[in-house]
């Protein structure tokens, strides 16, 4: 078992581990906490595809979170009101069902990486960068001004979403969903990795003309990457705005597509579990820190700058050593 | 998230004599506001403002706890998470921003916990969404907005321009400006959230032929306006709600702020012995002069105290009737809440001038009597 | 509209495009030269901002405050280089974001933590302030017209920094080839902290004079640091022409769509919603224009074509 196999199971470990020490302790907020760490991993798994596997640097990723937390938030309400979402030519009712709410999240994110994807991917590098930034905050500057929805102010929900045979309100079993989705997806992104199409995405990274020797198209594969990345994104953005009852165009600012990013490199990039080390060190961090001092992100801004300059890999790859 | 739990009267007592303190506490508080990034100098007073309140009661079984939202929703929601599940708090306040009380208070009242407002009271709250735990100390989003329009009618004014950024706060504004207004206007602009130069929309004020001008730009978006506007050598009456011109906004203004007239609540001016003993106390402790922020903080510490002398927050009935009494001294004066628990008090105008070297605000006059909010018949509870 | 007004918006237009230039050209320097995305630029803009201001509330004077803000901004970059950014040179684009993200967090809390969370004063001089009047009627404030002749006089001396002298030249070599001007005994450490120096000299310049205007306060860089990368990335990454071209466009976009969106949605709708509609979608116009010119030209106008 390589040193890196060692840290995903303790990360798995403590994954369970930590909220069930909160469950015994009577620590409900510990629980919570954990749930955002975890929803957090789950954005960063999403961007992780584009970033780690498909070598797409989107500072974007807000979008498609965002996304997913409007169609839970416009979903939602519509539902708690008791107004149809369109009357003519069909009737669309809103739900509180979260099945539902996932399906709708995935699929609107997953068309949005699409679109975004058609028109971003005949850039590359820095370019790439800036127009997925000016994706975002195009989506940024519509969700503020856009009344309909609450505009800056968002829209909030006064009860959890429900799951068949569950008590989402209960914060162990909100979490127990969260994780679900965490280990599937991470199972899913495993599998991606040693397919034919994760290794002709990596081979498209590195040597795209060998690729389009071999009679594959480069762009193409990068386009579903990144419409798998949105779509997970945007999973994680509706159970975002699930965990808060509350989605507002904070969830579409370019600072959050930034935090995204934070979690997959402090992680380590195209490290399976990068993600998850990543962002359960920036929630903690952040807890811990915020108790120090006023000027808290001082400190953060030193610890994130260290990993960089001196932590080849991020966390994974300090701890586990450099990747074969 | 700055975490000080501070016990009013053991402030500045040993940390054991804090902790027995602690130990006793019947009554948690939680303070959510802006502590860090650009919005923070509201925050601080809000904070500041709520602290000598409670310094001065010196109850000792009171516990409170402050964090930093960052100006965040989801870190505001995170908070007031924990305060509600490992804090244990009863009571919480001190939003600053609109769209972070959205996000916190229906969730805290709906499971049972008490909000007191020490600022942001957006429409939802006051109207449909108004709920008996929830008080708004502050006033309701529109008055400070309603007062610079009445204040426009009496003038004479007949065509003002009116102008405020593109977001529901914005919105509002300039409806609650018109509700009171009702004339005609020499222009309507939306500005963009967060904008910094105003050149263009100073342009059409001056093709407009306006007869005098009205905004609303919070934060840093007014300190860039009120210099730019003064440079265009514009000499039009300029109006505004208090945000723009309050004390913690001036000394960055200068003097391109002197004249102006804004709606406000409060004054430091304002005749009576409440705001007078809250004014110097203010600036003996901080030595500053205290901001319409902090003027809500103490007035929302005080109204507290006032409701914890009758009755415990667990229970909520005799709590909530108590608070509802508004059995304290106002700085503002006049005080009592209206059934959507939202206060029924005067508006004022007030005109910004120079003390010596500083500049600060001085009463003009009352413009609406005894005004409660344009949503409290939509409310019902 | 009247064509006064008209010739008055793109004239401030052109005045806001002139700013972002300065932050622009900083910007597209370093990433020409070095290659290195720096998005702690804006932080470099604060500061020259907060050291005018320090300045001018001390000796209250101006132009004592732009040599500050210059020096203090230059400064600050050139140990910002030393001590962090020289380390990244190697490194891929992700990591310089992520560091220079890093740096924005320490410098935005650091100086919040040294002046406070009170914004601060700066003004436009005496001799600057008021209006002058233009040929055909338009009245102008003066401060606004220095501006854009700062802005124009920066453009010209760093064109004639780049073609004229020896470290232009050097600079142009080190665009170019890097191991050839080093093998020619340039020394290239210290060409490329001069780089830095210089451009974050510009942005801190900025920040004084746009801070005589506007809200001299932390996170005050971050807005701009966006739009001149919208800036860059349209007139090509590296190119100072193109830096130049891009200001003015983004500029000129910024300022009339705000004026003229609203008017376009007066036609179909009543006042109250076109200013909304209006003013939501000229948000978003200089966004599209990015998004346009790269999918026209994915390397931006006079970006180098690969």
């Amino acid at each position: 078992m390589t040193r890196e196999r060692l840290l995903n199971a303790a990360l798995v470990l403590a994954l369970f581990a930590v909220p069930a020490w909160a469950l015994w302790a009577d620590e409900p907020f510990t629980i919570t906490l954990a749930t955002r760490a975890v929803i957090f991993a789950l954005a960063a798994v999403g961007l992780n595809i584009a970033l780690g596997l498909g070598g797409l640097v989107s500072l974007g990723h807000a979008v498609f979170f965002g996304i997913g937390g409007y169609a839970m938030g416009i979903l939602a309400s519509h539902a708690q009101n008791y107004t149809p979402i369109m009357e003519a030519p069909f009737l669309i009712e809103g739900t509180k069902s979260m099945p539902i709410i996932w399906l709708v999240a995935v699929l609107a994110s997953g068309l949005a990486a699409w679109l975004i994807g058609l028109l971003s991917l005949r850039t590359s590098g820095v370019y790439f960068i800036m127009i997925t930034l000016a994706f975002g905050q195009m989506a940024y500057f519509f969700a503020t001004s856009w009344p309909t929805y609450g505009g800056e102010d968002g829209l909030s929900i006064y009860v959890r979403n429900g799951f068949p045979g569950l008590n989402t309100l209960v914060p162990i079993q909100f979490y127990g969903i969260c994780l679900a989705w965490l280990l599937l997806v991470l199972a899913l992104n495993r599998a991606l990795m040693r397919s034919r199409f994760g290794l002709a995405l990596n081979a498209a990274r590195q040597v795209p003309d060998r690729v389009r020797a071999v009679g594959l198209d480069p762009p193409r594969l990068q386009l579903v990457a990144l419409v798998l990345s949105g779509a997970i994104t945007g999973l994680a953005g509706a159970l975002f705005a699930d965990l808060n009852r509350f989605v507002s165009p904070t969830m579409l600012s370019w600072q959050m597509s930034g935090e995204i990013m934070v979690f997959v490199i402090i992680g380590g990039v195209a490290r399976l579990f990068g993600p998850v080390a990543g962002a359960g060190f920036y929630v903690l961090i952040e807890h811990w820190l915020g108790g120090v001092s006023e000027y808290w992100q001082i400190f953060l801004g030193l610890v994130l700058l260290l990993v960089v300059l001196f932590g080849k890999g991020g966390l994974v790859g300090m701890i586990a050593g450099a990747r074969k | 998230m700055i975490r000080t739990t501070l016990l009013a009267a053991a402030s500045l007592a040993a940390t054991t004599a804090a902790m027995t303190a602690a130990a006793q506490a019947e009554v948690k508080v939680g303070v959510i506001t802006t502590l860090s990034g650009g919005g923070a100098s509201l925050g601080i007073d809000t904070r500041d403002g709520f602290m000598l309140g409670m310094e001065q009661a010196a109850r000792d079984d009171i516990e409170i706890a402050i964090e930093d939202d960052q100006r965040k929703p989801d870190v505001a929601v995170q908070i007031a998470d924990k305060m509600i599940q490992s804090d244990k708090v009863d009571i919480l306040t001190g939003i600053v921003w609109s769209n972070l009380a959205m996000a916190v208070v229906p969730a805290a009242t709906a499971q049972g916990k008490f909000y007191l407002s020490t600022n942001a009271a957006p429409a939802q709250l006051a109207g449909r969404g108004c709920n008996p735990n929830y008080f708004a100390v502050s006033y309701q989003n529109d008055n400070l907005h309603e007062a610079a329009g009445a204040y426009a009618k009496s003038e004479g004014f007949s065509n003002p321009f009116i102008m405020a950024p593109n977001y529901p706060a914005g919105q509002d504004s300039l409806a609650g400006f018109k509700r009171y207004y009702e004339g005609d206007l020499a222009g309507e602009v939306y500005t963009q959230l967060g904008q910094t130069d105003y050149a263009a929309e100073i342009a059409q004020i001056r093709a407009s032929g306006a007869d005098s001008i009205f905004f609303f730009l919070p934060g840093g978006m007014g300190i860039s306006f009120v210099k730019q506007f003064a440079d265009a050598g514009i000499d039009l009456p300029v109006m505004g709600p208090a945000f723009s011109f309050d004390q913690s906004m001036l000394p960055a203004l200068g003097d391109a702020a002197l004249g102006v007239k804004n709606g406000a609540n409060w004054s430091k001016d304002l005749d009576n012995e409440a705001n007078a003993a809250f004014v110097s106390a203010f600036e003996e402790k901080y030595d500053r002069l205290p901001s319409i922020y902090a003027a809500y903080g103490y007035d929302t510490a005080n109204l507290m105290l006032s409701a914890l002398e009758k009755a415990e927050p667990s229970d909520a009935d005799a709590f909530r009737a108590a608070l509802k009494e508004a059995d304290f001294d106002s700085v503002r004066g006049d005080f009592k809440f209206d059934t959507n628990n939202h206060p029924i008090q005067d508006i004022y105008i007030r005109e910004v001038v120079k003390e010596g070297d500083v500049l600060t605000n001085h009463l003009v006059s009352t413009v609406i009597e005894d005004r409660s909010s344009a949503y409290v018949d939509e409310c019902k509870m | 509209m009247s064509p006064i007004l008209l010739a008055e918006q793109v004239l401030n237009g052109l005045q806001s495009g002139v700013m972002l230039f300065l932050m622009a050209a900083g910007l597209t320097l370093i990433f020409g030269v070095m290659g290195l995305i720096n998005l702690a630029h804006g932080s470099l803009y604060m500061v020259g901002a907060f050291a005018a201001a320090t300045v001018a509330g001390l000796t209250g004077s101006f132009v004592l405050a732009l040599v500050t803000a210059l020096a203090g901004a230059a400064l600050a970059g050139a140990l910002m280089e030393v001590v962090v950014i020289r380390r990244l040179y190697a490194r891929d684009h992700l990591d310089q974001v992520l560091a220079t993200f890093a740096l924005i967090l320490i410098f935005s809390e650091g100086t919040r933590w040294a002046f406070g969370s009170f914004p601060l004063y700066l003004d436009t001089p005496d001799w600057l302030s008021g209006t002058v009047q233009l040929p055909g009627g338009i009245t102008y404030p003066a401060y606004r017209l220095a501006l854009i002749g700062v802005g124009l006089v920066v453009g010209v001396g760093l064109w004639w920094l780049n073609a004229r002298t020896r470290l232009g030249i050097r600079i142009r070599a080190g665009e170019n080839d890097r191991e050839m001007i080093a093998a020619l005994g340039v020394d290239i450490g210290r060409l490329y902290t001069l780089v830095f120096a210089l451009g974050a000299g510009l942005a801190g310049l900025a920040g004084a004079l746009v801070g005589a205007i506007q809200s001299v306060q932390v996170g005050m860089g971050e807005p701009v640091l966006i739009l001149a990368f919208v800036v860059i990335v349209i007139g090509g990454i590296g190119s100072i022409r193109g830096a130049l071209i891009g200001a003015l466009l983004v500029g000129l976009t910024g300022t009339l769509g705000s004026v003229l969106l609203p008017e376009l949605f007066k036609l179909f709708t009543d006042a109250s919603s076109a200013a909304t509609l209006g003013s939501a979608f000229s948000s978003m116009a200089i966004y599209v224009l990015m998004a346009g010119v790269l999918i026209w030209r994915p390397t931006g106008l006079f970006g180098a074509r690969s």
